[in-house]
């Protein structure tokens, strides 16, 4: 008898060419966790029949059924015959519905890919992920033409909420993190200048990389975290819900309705973001220099004398393509999720990620450009 | 006569300042097959939601096999919310678990069943609602309404005594929607199931219906309740006749 704390309750005996097992209590999900192993070890091995005497038996749910259900195959697997008696008419009716095979798995049609189908499965997925990015500029280009040619089909009040939430409201981690990057600049690149009595380069060193390089590249990568990735799953969530599909049956070209005046309004929201960066910044390092010894008015006097308007113009330009490859790549990933809520996360993060390794790219060509140029 | 299964008294509801329905009191028997209906609008979908605590009403309580659920939080809470299984209308399946592991989620949180045998209850879930073979499917792999017959099937995996339904029919066809009436009934006749069915769908109605209350967004209340074919050939209420003899 097994087991007395459960609802239901198992026994057995040897019977004429086989096993006779009584079922008792009630065969819910509670009961039937105590007795289930015990019954699939006793229907693997009845002999030449399974009677199963059900009788006793006050209430049989689901779990109940499956028990039942699981007796008859594991018996008919085993070569026995199965019986089952006594069982209230009402659960009966029920457990008729079903078969041993209902309890088999699907027979599948997975089988596991070789090495080479692998990696050219993942080829094909890629080639036709770099094939959909280069519609997708495409299409963007010929938007973008199209707003230029006719900026009242733009749709510039989607463009003023983007550019509130992309920017305005993006302003208080912008100044922190930008004030925090200066301040620590200072302070670690203070420690060895010290030992040539050359800290007031510190200013130097600062205005020239916050405003060229770091203002522009932090500012985005927070750009692609924030924005980007909320462009993402807006519009996969949208995809998903197939609201771009009406919009396409509506005759309205979603890269037009939702691409160009999100890019528009962060492409004009970006740069002023970096400024506050670099401004930030400075005054973090302004900071050190001052608890340094050094006047305010030295400090400022060394940054205007390290940095020209072309080193600024350089980082502003550099933070608006930036944005153009953050924003984009977002709004792409978001127009490419497939399947639900899962394919929303996978987009987000590849967002997020393709807009970091885009912007490290670009940030490499503008290197290259810069130093052609000899700006 | 049996102590009601669910009872709703002087319930209020709404959204913020506005109001839905007021002051609706109804009952429903064990093994009743329960449908609330009404026109669009009327509040049917937030009644079902302020049954099932999900939203908190104005005033009023919900009793669940004796157990208020309005403003029962913690162990409490759960121990109602284990009582009885919902299908939303939009089916609501986790889209990154195959739908037997759907079935399986809450037979693993709940039960201590071993894994075979969880496994062995969601594919007999799956048969019942005819999903024989589909176990390994995603829910974006299916259509809508086999979508939400999954949906019923995850509903009930812990066999509660209760189950809500919110509009199991929308969108099915009618061999599906007949398949699940059926399964209504035998769940109701064989295992005592409560069933409290959103739907607007009348074959359906009066093909599972024990008793229905119908809503009237104008009253914001109910202007009726009893057997369908009752309602639909006695009652004095214009709207009701309109309702149930689809006249525009």
């Amino acid at each position: 008898m097994t087991p007395p704390t459960s609802s239901a309750s198992l026994s057995h005996k040897p019977a004429s060419a086989g096993l006779a097992v009584t079922l008792s209590g009630r065969l819910d999900a509670d009961g039937v966790s105590g007795i289930w192993d015990e019954a699939v070890r006793l229907a693997a091995n009845p002999g030449q029949r399974l009677t199963v005497d059900a009788q006793a038996v006050d209430y049989c749910d689901g779990a109940g059924l499956a028990l039942l259900v699981e007796l008859r195959r594991g018996a008919e697997a085993a070569r026995a015959e199965f019986q089952l008696d006594g069982l209230n008419q009402r659960f009966r009716d029920l457990y008729d519905q079903f078969s041993p095979q209902d309890l088999l798995p699907p027979p599948s049609h997975k089988e596991k890919p070789s090495l080479p189908e692998e990696v050219g499965r993942k080829a094909a997925i890629l080639i036709d992920d770099i094939y959909a990015l280069i519609a997708f500029i495409g299409e963007f280009a010929v938007a973008l033409v199209r707003a230029a040619a006719n900026p009242r089909r733009v749709r510039w009040r989607d463009a003023v909420n983007v550019a509130e939430t992309a920017g305005v409201n993006a302003f208080p981690i912008i100044v922190l993190i930008g004030f925090l990057m200066g301040l620590i600049m200072a302070f670690q690149s203070a420690i060895p200048l010290k030992q040539f009595g050359a800290e007031i380069f510190v200013a130097n060193l600062l205005a020239l990389s916050l405003l060229r390089e770091l203002g522009p590249l932090v500012t985005a990568i927070i750009l692609a975290g924030r924005s980007g990735s909320a462009f993402a799953a807006e519009i996969g969530t949208m995809t998903v819900n197939e609201e771009i599909n009406a919009l396409r049956t509506m005759g309205l070209d979603p890269v037009r309705f939702l691409v160009v005046s999100r890019v528009l309004a962060t492409m004009a929201m970006t740069p002023m973001l970096t400024l506050f960066f670099s401004l930030a910044g400075l005054v973090g390092g302004a900071l050190v220099m001052l608890s340094l010894g050094y006047p305010l008015v030295a400090f400022v006097n060394q940054v205007q004398m390290s940095v020209t308007l072309g080193d600024m113009l350089g980082g502003l330009v550099k933070a608006s393509v930036f944005s153009l490859l953050v924003c984009a790549i977002g709004c792409q990933r978001g127009l490419r999720t497939r399947g639900g809520a899962s394919s929303v996360g996978q987009s987000t993060t590849s967002a997020v990620v393709s807009g970091i390794v885009l912007i490290a790219v670009a940030d490499g060509v503008f290197a290259v450009v810069f130093y052609v140029m000899d700006w | 006569m049996q102590a009601p299964v669910i009872e709703v008294s002087g319930l209020t509801m709404g959204y913020g300042e506005n109001v839905v329905l007021r002051d609706i009191s109804f009952s429903v028997q064990p093994g009743e097959v329960f449908v609330i209906l009404g026109g669009s609008g009327c509040g049917k979908s937030t009644l079902l939601k302020n049954m099932i605590g999900l939203f908190p009403p104005m005033s009023g309580t919900v009793s669940i096999q004796g157990r208020n659920i309005v403003g029962a939080h913690g162990r409490k809470l759960r121990e109602i919310l284990r009582s009885f299984g919902v299908m939303y209308q939009s089916g609501a399946l986790f889209g990154s678990l195959t739908l037997l592991e759907n079935i399986c989620l809450p037979l693993e949180e709940f039960t201590r069943l071993p894994r075979d045998a969880r496994e062995a209850v969601a594919r007999l879930k799956l048969k019942l609602v005819g999903l024989a073979g589909s176990e390994d499917k995603l829910p974006s792999e299916l259509s809508g309404g086999m979508q939400k017959r999954a949906a019923i099937a995850r509903a009930m995996a812990l066999d509660p005594a209760i189950l809500f339904l919110d509009e199991p029919q929308a969108g099915l066809d009618p061999v599906t929607s007949a398949g699940i009436d059926e399964l209504v009934l035998t769940l109701a006749a064989s295992l005592g199931i409560t069933f409290v069915i959103v739907s607007h769908e009348l074959a359906s109605i009066f093909a599972v219906a024990d008793r229905v209350i119908m809503l009237d967004p104008q009253t914001k209340g109910i202007i009726a309740q009893g057997p369908p074919a009752e309602l639909r050939d006695h009652s004095d209420n214009p709207k009701v006749r309109q309702f149930f003899n689809r006249e525009a």
